[in-house]
């Protein structure tokens, strides 16, 4: 399997404090990745440092075979950001058309986007009043723009009712199928019978890797939360 | 650089306007209010109305403006859009032309209805013609702007985003020859003048309402800072962060 993403080594001191020691791993093309750990153990930092926002302190990030943060990446990464960044002040439909115009691409496919994502009744409504589980919707639609090959989603899911969220996940699996990447970061476990493939992280450190078996097997424990106690007291 | 980016930036930030017809109603209400206030409290000395209420169709739309702005893109910069559009195939100085674009377009119609008031109901008399003060108006509104975008890159909340006004457009004010001719200052006083912007909008604004005319330098002047600063801002927003 190629992969789409190759981190080696990887090291990241934000204002003195290190948040991602040394770290290194693959993430292979057409499936979903998910990364896994409590809050605090630098998914977001890593994420940010993926999509090119991030400054690192050493170690090399490669993405679709070109360097992080690359400007001939700029329109094939689809990037959804933990807390919504969306104009508040704008429409449903006027966000989407921005971002489309700003990526350059057809406007037709931005009503598609907005049914997708199941906000087609909300089109003309301020991106302020939208619930919270709507505002991460939205700005999913945003990250969907422009058919990306590689998906990085922060949280997508988090806030969701239970109907929707398997909706989306079924979503993220029609986009692997396609021949997509995905990444997706979360830190309820019950999502990771969802991935394809798991990294477990905890302090910037990876844990393990594998697929949601393997992990299994390997610790021979049935549910992912008792995995990740596991692989953390053998640690 | 895009033609088709940096209008679907104005675009957009109009848009965010249209959502916010309080803000556009105190955009236009809030010179004439006070444009007004001056007319009555010079009521005994026209003379000085003439000057001031001058003067003051140039600095309203550079206040407004620069505080809509910092306040503007200081939220794109805390709420992620910044961030998110600079992974996105936008380059920074479209995002600033963008805004220009937007706000010079907002000021124009500021500048035409303030000025028109100012000219009919209120009677100020200008002996240069009002499309050169509408003129300097929209030109002293982009400056207004691209001061608020250039110091909105040292704040870290809006809080102190606002601070900047009284920090960074009042002494320019004191110093740009409104309240005391500038050659009646102290040497140093008037040395630092000739580097602010601002007296040279002040400059212009009374030009043209005695009809001296010669106003072309103070123009070229104030583009020449709005160039300057404009770049400054797109350099001082940051892709990656440390």
């Amino acid at each position: 399997m190629p992969s789409s993403i190759c981190v080696t080594k990887l090291r990241i001191v934000r204002s003195g404090k290190v948040i991602v020691p040394e770290l290194s791993f693959e993430i292979e093309k057409g499936r979903i990745t998910g990364i896994l750990g409590p809050s605090g153990s630098g998914k977001t930092t890593i994420f940010r440092s993926l999509v090119g926002v991030q400054e690192i302190t050493s170690g090399e990030i490669l993405v679709l075979d070109l360097i992080a943060g690359s400007k001939l990446l700029r329109n094939r990464i689809g990037y959804l950001t933990q807390s919504a960044s969306i104009y508040p002040d704008l429409t449903c439909l006027e966000n989407l058309k921005y971002f489309a115009k700003v990526l350059g691409t057809s406007q037709i496919s931005v009503e598609e986007i907005l049914d997708l994502v199941d906000l087609g009744k909300n089109r003309n409504q301020l991106a302020a009043s939208l619930s919270g589980g709507e505002r991460t919707r939205l700005a999913l639609a945003t990250a969907l723009l422009g058919k990306p090959d590689l998906l990085v989603l922060d949280e997508p899911t988090v806030g969701l009712d239970p109907l929707l969220r398997i909706e989306l996940w079924g979503l993220f699996h029609r986009l692997a199928d396609e021949g997509k990447t995905l990444l997706i970061s979360s830190h309820v476990m019950d999502e990771a019978d969802r991935c394809d493939s798991l990294l477990l992280l905890r302090d910037g450190a990876l844990l393990a890797q594998g697929t949601p078996s393997e992990l299994k097997a390997r610790t021979g424990k049935e549910e992912m939360e008792e995995v990740f106690i596991s692989l953390v007291a053998d640690q | 650089m895009s033609i088709r980016r940096i209008w679907a930036t104005a675009l957009r930030i109009l848009q965010q306007l249209r959502h916010d017809p309080r803000s556009i109603a105190l955009m236009i209400m809030a010179p004439i209010f006070l444009m007004t206030i001056l007319k009555y409290v010079y009521q005994g000395q026209p003379q000085s109305f003439q000057s001031i209420a001058g003067s003051a169709l140039g600095v309203f739309p550079l206040l407004i403006m620069f505080l809509i702005t910092s306040v503007a893109t200081l939220r794109e910069r805390t709420s992620g859009t910044l961030e998110r559009l600079l992974i996105l195939p936008l380059t920074k100085l479209e995002f600033i032309l963008g805004y220009a674009k937007a706000f010079g377009w907002a000021a124009l119609v500021q500048a035409v209805i303030v000025t028109s008031f100012a000219i009919g109901p209120l009677g100020l008399q200008i002996a240069g013609s009002q499309l050169s003060l509408i003129a300097i108006a929209v030109l002293d509104a982009l400056l207004g702007m691209a001061l608020g975008l250039f110091v909105s890159s040292f704040a870290k909340t809006e809080f102190q985003a606002v601070q900047f006004m009284p920090a960074i457009l009042l002494p320019q004010l004191l110093l740009s020859g409104l309240l005391a001719p500038r050659a009646s200052m102290p040497r140093l006083l008037e040395i630092i003048s000739n580097f602010l912007p601002l007296t040279y909008a002040i400059d212009a604004t009374r030009k043209i309402i005695s009809g001296t005319g010669g106003f072309a330098t103070d123009f070229a002047i104030i583009a020449i800072f709005l160039i300057a600063l404009l770049g400054a801002g797109a350099l001082s927003l940051k892709r990656r962060i440390k």
